[in-house]
């Protein structure tokens, strides 16, 4: 294959697996679902529950966005220095974003600011939004695509605390927020949190932590520690699905961290909604895939 | 909790049995309106295109598509609630001026639409977020579009729906708020709950 070859094929590949993505939740996300149903048997919880997965039965049978709301496009990009196409990735993925609008089709979802005009492709500028990470070394891109609706956009937050606020601080920012925009954004959620020295830092790596697999724990002991203890505690309050009461309210929490200025800590908060649209492929050298996110599915 | 179907024109008999936690259905004239078209009204002064007297709107952006061979006429694809908080600023004037009996949308609203609820006797019911599939499934026709300049979102899509729903009422004509109650209880948990879990995280050396 030559360059024009494999630029067509990448292209066709990520067109297709960011619609599937729009399409079925990973597998991760749906087996917490089904779990955290099971516990549930009050009258509304029940009724939401069973909404939500007759949602994603018709969006199978029906071949359509599970949500009407497919946000703007993400890309997380762990490319290898040796990827053939690494000179082509983000033109490639601004094609990939067009052409999945019209196969998904997806909903117009990019508005130029200042302008205030819907492009009606979902892309503008800088959107997709790409991020990059270099893997040395290696001749494969895993690629995240991440499509995060307005709704669970809303209660995204970011602060940072003088230190002696302490974890303490992050902890309330944290509760506040879910306990207030929250409720409003298609709970159960996926908690994201990130705690760095700067804000903008934390605020990347509280998107990041939606990404890691549901169930996975942060590196750090205390950052496992904490991730179950908010779990709880937010669970504990009992936020129910869409936000009407019931045995839960989250579907994980995730915490990513980077060392801090010592006179700062900043924390931020991401979350996710139910429809949690993350998916992750794998793309060889030879544009041969593997999609981690959906297990044997193939586009 | 109840269960009942509502058929447009809705009037204010047919709400006033109505309690926070009851489920409706709807059958009749569903009209999506969201953050423009409320600003385009009660900011900008512009009057709608559409008469919502009676009728009931809905806080949603669908994906809609253009039927091929058919120019102008749409077929929806998945259309759920969107926030309907966003709408807080402007939903009680819109209320006053609409004369609209039903809101549907996604989570709570606030006093304010509480208020216009209990003044002029319509209901603020939640549609399951992000089930847009199952909403569309229950649009019979796209009869038509306003102000489709303002994007597929934000546009103002008219819809004939049959039996849209499970809605569950959480605004009702007495102004009572489901989502207000569950917000004051969630708050009282949390208060002791952070303490706790404060005494486990003094990670400063």
């Amino acid at each position: 294959m030559n360059t024009a070859e494999q630029l067509e094929k990448f292209i066709d590949i990520m067109a297709r697996f960011t619609v599937y993505t729009g399409k079925y939740l990973p597998d991760d996300v749906y087996a917490k679902l089904q779990d955290l149903r099971e516990k549930e048997d009050a009258a509304l919880a029940t009724i939401v529950y069973d909404a939500m997965f007759e949602d994603l039965r018709l969006a199978h049978e029906l071949d359509r966005p599970l949500c009407q709301d497919t946000g703007v496009i993400q890309y997380f990009v762990q490319v290898g220095s040796r990827f053939p196409l690494l000179d082509h990735i983000e033109n490639a993925l601004v094609e990939a974003v067009k052409k999945a609008t019209r196969l998904g089709p997806l909903r117009h979802n990019a508005v130029e600011v200042f302008e205030e005009k819907n492009t009606g492709n979902n892309v503008g500028k800088r959107i997709p939004w790409i991020d990059w990470e270099l893997v040395p070394d290696s001749d494969e891109a895993t690629i995240y695509v991440y499509m995060a609706g307005g709704g669970c956009s809303l209660p995204g937050i970011a602060r940072v605390l003088m230190p002696l606020e302490g974890y303490e601080g992050v902890v309330k920012l944290v509760f506040d927020q879910v306990t207030s925009y929250g409720i409003n954004a298609c709970p159960p959620l996926l908690i994201g949190i990130g705690i760095a020295g700067s804000v903008e830092v934390a605020a990347k790596l509280s998107k990041k932590a939606l990404l890691r697999p549901i169930g996975s724990q942060n590196s750090n002991p205390r950052g496992a520690e904490l991730e179950a203890l908010i779990e709880a505690g937010l669970n504990a309050i009992k936020i129910g699905p869409g936000g009407l009461g019931g045995e839960n309210s989250v579907m994980g929490v995730h915490i990513e961290e980077a060392a801090r200025h010592p006179a700062t800590i900043a924390a931020a908060l991401s979350t996710g909604c139910w429809a949690h649209r993350r998916g992750v492929i794998k793309i060889k050298a030879d544009m041969e895939y593997q999609i981690i996110s959906h297990q044997g599915v193939v586009l | 909790m109840k269960s009942k179907i509502l058929t447009t024109p809705i009037s204010n008999e047919d709400l006033e049995t109505l309690t926070i936690g009851d489920i409706v259905y709807l059958t009749g004239y569903l009209i999506t309106s969201r953050d423009d078209v409320h600003q385009r009204l009660i900011k900008q002064h512009k009057p709608l295109p559409i008469d919502l007297a009676g009728r009931a709107i809905f806080h949603a952006g669908p994906i809609m598509q253009e039927i091929e061979g058919q120019p102008g006429k749409y077929r929806v694809i998945s259309i759920g609630p969107t926030t309907s908080m966003r709408m807080e600023k402007y939903q009680k004037e819109f209320i006053r001026q609409t004369g609209l009996k039903l809101i549907v949308g996604k989570g709570g609203m606030g006093p304010d639409t509480a208020g216009a609820c209990r003044e002029y006797k319509a209901i603020h019911a939640v549609f399951p977020g992000g089930c847009a599939v199952l909403a569309a499934n229950c649009v019979e026709e796209v009869e038509k579009v306003e102000w489709l300049d303002l994007g597929m979102p934000e546009a103002m899509w008219v819809m004939r729906v049959r039996e849209f729903g499970p809605l569950i009422v959480s605004i009702d004509t007495s102004g009572n708020n489901l989502f207000e109650n569950n917000k004051k209880a969630f708050n009282i948990k949390k208060d002791e709950l952070v303490e706790e879990i404060c005494r486990h995280v003094d990670y400063l050396q």
